[in-house]
């Protein structure tokens, strides 16, 4: 009997867990394959148990580059990113990350260390108030109370990520809680009255847009991320088939329509096709799935689409009419939507001129650049990039002229190959976040396009890919400037360059080798071709340093302010 | 123009901190809110006063606040048949000549002195906001010493005439 007694009790004590294992538990029941992370003093309770975890952890050399990791990762995998940051100047860090995944809608969750609770508010030493600062750019945001939360709360922290429009979600930990012992917790149900995203659309509103679909002279599909993010490509293909409607992406849904479709238009926006932006202007029905209607894709409202009706299906009811009146707002899943809509089987408009108009758009201005002119041009480096890797490569790219360039060049005819900070414009996301699509999928050939500017903004992240031996393509269009703001300064303030003139370079294949990695300098058509093939196959990591043309600017282009009927540079 | 807004929200740390930043985040103008404990263990009640520009901005704002997780109940309470009111604080100066004087704004206005004291007198008033502002405005000239308005807090009829519709949104 004694005996007895004494062996439970050692067998009660063995069984006591701290905060964090309750944590680690929680994100294995979550399937977590891999976290980026850094360490510090309140979370080193956490770092502890990562210690003999199966989790991959991945350590960026910044904070902001792990969440940008994180961000890729997400987009790619279609599964949260995860983020541990320590308290103050470890969480301040991940603050643009935060705005940049609630922006674009990507799942994340991330764990900021904070200081002990009965410390919490007397300016300790690294304590910093990350939810007052993250409340407007989280989905959502907890501070764990009671270690016996913590089950619970990493559930509806995934849960609210992963559901109705992605987000991210932040939860703060104390280093007390992530220490103390406790017995395991019960079970705790979610719990979340205020929260209950509507997936299935109005079947009135279905109807009413399969009417106005048959009526349309002229169509058109504007087709944003939420395609992308609802995984309901092959669905938006069958029923722009089945309906012969034309469709334009956003700069964010790119890949979630194949850009080799006799339907599809291209991209609109304010470096977007000509007939992708006509298209929007003089349609009579515009059908919005999973887009925003973002300024950089509207141009000035008071000329957008002025004769259409406007259907928009979104899983966000807040971004119906936010814009732009709409007529038949169906608030759901794009996928639910959009087969409800199949099964309609509605008649097809009757719009073969409409059909014309836009082919003839598509023929007489596509897309150009000089050809003439000796030295390299970023636009046929992404056509070469493009023919070199089947356009089957994850492209992923940061903020400026490449990234216009490589939307408009790189034509995905598949999805969840494109990653690229849309909505907040990041520079400094476009290396990092190469590094956690390249994790998502590790056979796919990944291209990491990059500014001059802005990779310098990531740099230290090479350490990561050659650490982990990740064969990430770095593709620097290298034009000795912050390219876009060089643009704008001649344009609009009579090429007074202010600032945007960087001709004091590290030798980017000197900072590659630095960190082990291979580098090129390619000056031109021929140097790219003679070494394209080999450095895009091999499985190591490489950097590619192109010199292009540093007087390009990307065209066409809509002035701030313009309509999308008032491009400028459409054609040579 | 102006439009009065119903929550119940989740009693959770933080949520005032969320209303009020949404708002600021999304550029609404806000006149008062109020926030109490509501009929329901664990939830409030929060009624708030905004100005807006037109029906597509408080259509905004209502989804915007419907957006948030902790929020339950969203209801744009303005065009129904509502009980608001609003309670003032007002201390006042009052010298025996003149307290007479206000004794007799007070009567018609259903106030009360809740405290007297040499020089001054505070008053206590309750109404629909247009009534607290007549009476500080007839109270004014006499010296208002301090004020304190609590916000409006609202909530609809028991009885809605029927010729008062509900405002329909786009989304329902
Ligand atoms: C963090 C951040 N700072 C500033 C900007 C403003 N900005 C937009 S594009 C750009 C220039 C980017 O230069 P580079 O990376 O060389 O790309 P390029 O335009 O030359 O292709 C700048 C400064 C930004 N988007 N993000
Ligand atoms: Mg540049």
């Amino acid at each position: 009997m004694l005996q007895e007694a004494a062996l439970t009790e050692t067998k009660t004590e063995t069984e006591s867990v701290t905060g964090a294992d309750l944590l680690l538990r929680a994100l294995e029941k979550e399937n977590v394959e891999v976290i980026f992370g850094y360490p510090g003093g309140a979370v080193l309770p956490i770092y502890d148990k990562l210690y003999d975890s199966k989790i991959l952890h991945v350590l960026p050399r910044h904070e902001q580059g792990g969440i940008h990791a994180a961000e890729g990762y997400a987009r790619i995998s279609g599964k949260p990113g995860v983020v541990i940051a320590t308290s103050g100047p470890g969480a301040t860090n991940i603050v643009t990350g935060l705005a940049d995944a609630m922006m674009d809608s990507l799942p994340l969750i991330v764990f900021t260390g904070q200081v002990a609770t009965g410390v919490i508010g007397s300016d300790a030493f690294q304590e910093a108030d990350i939810l007052g600062i993250t409340t407007p750019i989280t989905k959502y945001n907890y501070q764990i109370r009671s270690i016996e939360d913590i089950p619970r709360v990493v559930k509806e922290a995934f849960y609210i990520a992963s559901t109705g429009r992605p987000g991210p979600v932040l939860i703060d930990v104390p280093k007390d809680i992530a220490s103390l012992a406790a017995e395991p917790p019960e079970e705790q149900e979610v719990n979340l009255p205020g929260y209950q995203p509507t997936l299935k659309p109005n079947y009135l509103q279905i109807r009413k847009l399969t009417e106005a679909v048959s009526r349309a002279k002229k169509p058109v599909i504007l087709a944003g991320a939420g395609v992308l993010h609802a995984r309901a490509s092959e669905e938006l293909k069958e029923y722009a088939e089945q309906q012969q409607i034309p469709v334009i992406h956003t700069l964010l849904g790119l890949g979630g329509f194949p850009a080799n479709h006799p339907l599809f238009i291209g991209m609109a926006g304010m470096h977007g096709c000509y007939a992708a932006n006509m298209g929007l202007t003089e349609c009579d029905l515009l059908i919005n799935i999973g887009a925003r209607f973002d300024d950089r894709l509207t141009g000035n409202l008071n000329h957008f689409a002025p004769n259409a009706t406007v259907a928009h299906i979104d899983i966000d009811p807040a971004e119906i009419g936010k814009n732009v009146p709409t007529t038949i707002p169906i608030v759901a899943d794009a996928k639910e939507a959009l087969e409800q809509l199949i099964q309609q089987d509605g008649k097809p408009p009757a719009h073969k001129e409409w059909i014309e108009t836009i082919q003839q758009w598509q023929k007489e201005f596509p897309y150009f650049y000089d050809k003439e002119t000796t030295g390299l041009k970023p636009q046929k480096v992404m056509e070469m990039l493009h023919s070199k890797t089947g356009g089957e490569a994850i492209v992923v790219t940061d903020v400026g002229q490449h990234q216009m360039w490589a939307a408009q060049y790189y034509r995905f005819n598949k999805a969840d190959r494109w990653v690229t900070s849309g909505g907040l414009g990041t520079m400094g996301f476009g290396f990092p976040a190469s590094i956690g699509a390249q994790l998502a999928d590790p056979d796919a050939c990944v291209l990491a396009v990059c500014g001059d500017g802005g990779f310098q903004m990531s740099t230290q992240e090479l350490a990561v890919i050659k650490e982990l031996n990740l064969p990430v393509k770095i593709v620097i269009l290298n034009n000795m400037a912050l390219g876009m703001v060089r643009q704008w300064q001649e344009i609009f303030y009579e090429s007074r360059f202010s600032h945007s003139k960087i001709p004091v370079q590290p030798s980017f294949v000197k900072l590659a080798e630095a960190y082990g990695i291979e580098g090129y300098v390619i000056q031109s058509e021929e140097e790219a071709e003679a070494i394209l093939d080999d450095v895009l196959h091999s499985r190591e990591p490489v950097l590619l340093d192109f010199r292009v043309d540093p007087d390009e600017n990307v065209y066409p282009m809509i002035a701030p302010g313009k309509g999308l009927h008032e491009m400028v540079g459409v054609k040579p | 123009m102006k439009r009065v807004i119903c929550l119940t929200v989740m009693n959770r740390p933080g949520v005032l901190n969320r209303i009020t930043n949404l708002f600021s985040k999304r550029n609404f103008n806000i006149e008062s809110i109020s926030v109490g404990l509501s009929e329901h263990e664990g939830m409030s009640r929060i009624t708030c006063v905004v100005h807006v520009e037109d029906d597509r901005a408080s259509e905004q704002i209502t989804k915007q606040l419907n957006k948030q997780i902790d929020v339950i109940k969203v209801t744009d309470i303005t065009d129904q048949s509502i009980v608001a009111r609003e309670l003032a604080l007002i201390k006042v100066q009052a010298v025996p000549y003149t307290r007479n004087e206000i004794y007799s704004l007070i009567e018609p206005f259903r106030a009360s002195v809740i405290d007297v004291s040499k020089d001054s007198m505070t008053i206590q008033i309750t109404g629909e906001s247009d009534k607290v502002e007549a009476f500080i405005d007839l109270i004014k000239p006499y010296g208002i010493k301090e004020l304190a308005r609590t916000g409006t807090t609202a909530f609809p009829r028991g009885t809605q005439r029927s010729s008062q519709q509900q405002k329909s949104y786009s989304i329902v």
